[in-house]
């Protein structure tokens, strides 16, 4: 449905939007979506986030990347009010955000979904997806007992959806329960619902991790089309090639803070994140000081990933293991 | 021995008061527990605030019935909103522990030595249910049923007419609520509460709802359990009931609208089945190795026994599905 053109504008127009940023850590945007001052959150002794100031460039795709437990998801979870700041804030579209509860972050235009993927798997496919669309009348007790006050929105959220999954190339799993889908269709029908909301921002943490190859080249496709559609993409990933094929910016945390921001292509040659991401794979020979500081990075990883009740606190099994 | 004695026991077991009590109890869990995902085992409790909300009022307060059914209502809607506020925020582990704890505070404070004026202590209340019976369409007698395989009294007659009206009702009203959008957004946070947060639902108030809901069906479980006897009696409602009211719910199948009615009517046919039939077969000396007061204990056991096979061989329950249970073992 985009042609060539627009696919070409909607890029180039962010990529603009970044010429000649400094590759400075919070570096200011020309028209940020997104604004986060000072937020930080610390488990027991652990500061797992630590982010002084940044700012996400609306209509672009930006990265998050960094070794694992640098607290991506962490400050996603701070961000989507699913856990509470120890301190900070933030603005999405110039609107006070810190503290606000996730739903209503949600209805706000800006969606997230999950490293450990949230389908719902007793429900139907096409169920997920209508579950998705905002403003439902038929979600009130009492509206939902008369059918007929809510029979024609939810064809309107039903066509949306077979639009949506028709895209997603998931219509014909439309009535399949969701848990009956594979790993892959499962992070696609994560992304299709959260799409429901019509967000401004979408944020997908780590969209590709445990998708087979054949799926991951579709699951790009889509999220450039979000930013051709006019939406901000702000998603975490692994995967460098992934990262240069198709961010317009690149964000890099380690240890809680973001170390350095820049254009995709040049990031990988910025020596802080050489040292960042060389630092959790160390081959010389560890100092005294160094070598206690990761025993302890270890133990507090294993007490996280002990803790159940953590948003993903075993969410690293799954993205591989950077940090070796 | 005398089957048509113990299959018309059990029958008149499986529609009557005793049924329609765990079903609406049962009912109200669906709502909670088979929808929703919510642990309450506090059920008990909301059944006693209904029959003591009609038995206070009337028998201490000497104040109209209807009155009673009204503070009854507003009172298990009171206790919903008590124990959800604290405890939905938290993992549902918390709900489980304080609605348990509730009933027993419930049960105690009614059957408090302090407060016998108002409860009337461990004997409990009587005189209260006039009013209820005032209103029988069923003229005094009794009536047999299917050519008098079963039989009720006039009293009998009215308690299960009015009680399986309130439980078609009741059935009917959450049909229409699971089908509609309202109902999907319950079951997907059964599923996983943090994903309908990200979908912009505010959770804590869909939990609160269904708690309400199930609460206020429970209290009418009490108005049934009340009025059939003419009696409400602090011990009736220990945490036993509750547990009943789950074996009822399992059995019939959770998340179906169905379930809770037949897994009622089951449960106490096949209570009073074996009961039944345990004592004629040792009466008529067909069972010569058990005596008649173990029947009790025995009846528990090969119905528990029942349960056990049930769930290994059908653990949807009757009316399950069992494709969404399969997706468990994924
Ligand atoms: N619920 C939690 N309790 C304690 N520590 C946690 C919890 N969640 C995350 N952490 C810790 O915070 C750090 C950042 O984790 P995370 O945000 O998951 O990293 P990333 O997503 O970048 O891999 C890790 O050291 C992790 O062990
Ligand atoms: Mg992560």
């Amino acid at each position: 449905m985009h042609a060539d053109t627009g696919f070409q504008s909607r890029k180039a127009a962010a990529l603009a939007a970044f010429e000649g940023l400094a590759s400075e850590p919070g570096v200011p945007k020309p028209d940020p979506i997104l604004v986060v001052d000072n937020v930080v959150r610390r488990f027991g002794g652990l500061t797992a986030v630590d982010v002084a100031h940044l700012e996400v460039q609306r209509g672009s795709i930006t990265a998050l990347i960094g070794p694992n437990g640098a607290g991506k998801t962490t400050f996603f979870n701070q961000l989507t009010g699913f856990d509470t700041a120890d301190a900070g804030e933030w603005t999405f579209n110039g609107r006070k955000m810190s503290g606000v509860p996730a739903y209503k972050v949600a209805r706000q235009g800006m969606v997230r979904t999950f490293q450990l993927t949230k389908a719902l798997s007793k429900l139907t496919v096409v169920e997920n997806m209508r579950l998705g669309a905002q403003r439902q009348r038929g979600e009130n007790f009492f509206a939902g007992l008369i059918p007929q006050l809510w029979r024609g929105q939810e064809s309107l959220i039903t066509s949306e959806a077979e639009e949506l999954l028709t895209r997603f190339k998931l219509i014909a799993k439309r009535d399949d329960f969701a848990g009956s889908l594979s790993g892959g269709q499962r992070k696609l029908l994560e992304m299709a619902r959260a799409l429901m909301g019509n967000p401004e921002l979408v944020m997908l943490d780590e969209p590709m991790a445990g998708v087979n190859p054949a799926l991951t080249q579709s699951l790009l496709g889509h999220v450039k089309n979000l930013r051709e559609e006019g939406m901000t993409v702000l998603f975490v990933e692994h995967d460098m090639d992934m990262v240069r094929d198709i961010s317009d910016w690149v964000i890099v945390m380690a240890q809680g803070a973001v170390i350095a921001e820049g254009p995709p292509h040049t990031i990988m040659s910025d020596p802080r994140v050489i040292d960042a991401y060389l630092g959790a794979h160390h081959d010389a020979p560890l100092s005294a000081e160094e070598a206690e500081q990761q025993l302890h990075e270890a133990e507090a990883e294993l007490t996280a990933e002990a803790d159940q009740t953590g948003m993903d606190g075993n969410s690293r099994k799954e993205s591989g293991d950077e940090r070796g | 021995m005398d089957w048509f004695l113990i299959f018309s026991r059990a029958f008149e077991a499986g529609i009557g008061s005793e049924a329609i009590i765990y079903c609406l109890a049962a009912i109200g869990l669906n709502v909670q527990f088979g929808y929703t995902g919510l642990l309450n085992f506090g059920q008990a409790a909301f059944l006693a605030v209904g029959a003591y909300s009609i038995a206070t009022t009337v028998a201490t307060f000497g104040l109209p019935f209807f009155l009673g059914v009204g503070i009854g209502l507003v009172l298990s809607v009171l206790l919903a909103l008590l124990l959800g506020i604290p405890t939905l925020r938290l993992r549902a582990d918390y709900l489980a522990i304080v609605t348990i704890a509730a009933a027993e505070i419930v049960r105690i404070i009614v059957r408090s030595v302090a407060l016998k004026d108002t409860f009337g202590g461990t004997d409990g209340l009587q005189e209260f249910a006039h009013s209820f019976y005032a209103l029988n369409v069923f003229p005094a007698g009794q009536y047999s049923i299917l050519g008098g395989f079963i039989g009720f009294d006039h009293r009998g007659m009215w308690v299960l007419l009015v009680g399986w009206v309130l439980v078609a009702l009741v059935s009917v009203i959450l049909l229409f609520a699971m089908k509609s959008p309202w109902g999907r957004v319950l079951k997907a946070i059964r599923e996983d509460e943090d994903a309908v947060r990200a979908l912009g639902k505010n959770v804590f108030s869909y939990k609160m709802q269904a708690l309400v809901i199930g609460g206020v069906i429970g209290a009418v479980a009490g108005f049934i359990f009340a009025l059939s006897r003419s009696s409400a009696q602090p011990d009736l409602y220990s945490t036993e009931l509750t547990f009943f009211a789950y074996t009822v719910l399992i059995l019939g199948g959770a998340a179906r609208i169905l379930g809770p009615i037949v897994g009622a009517a089951l449960f106490w046919f096949l209570m009073i089945f074996v009961k039944t039939g345990l004592e004629e077969a040792i009466n008529k000396q067909v069972i010569t190795f058990l005596n008649v007061n173990q029947v009790g204990a025995i009846q528990y056991m090969i119905i528990g026994l029942g349960l056990i096979l049930l769930l290994i061989f059908r653990p949807q329950g009757i009316f399950g599905d069992k494709r969404e249970i399969a997706l468990d073992a994924r």
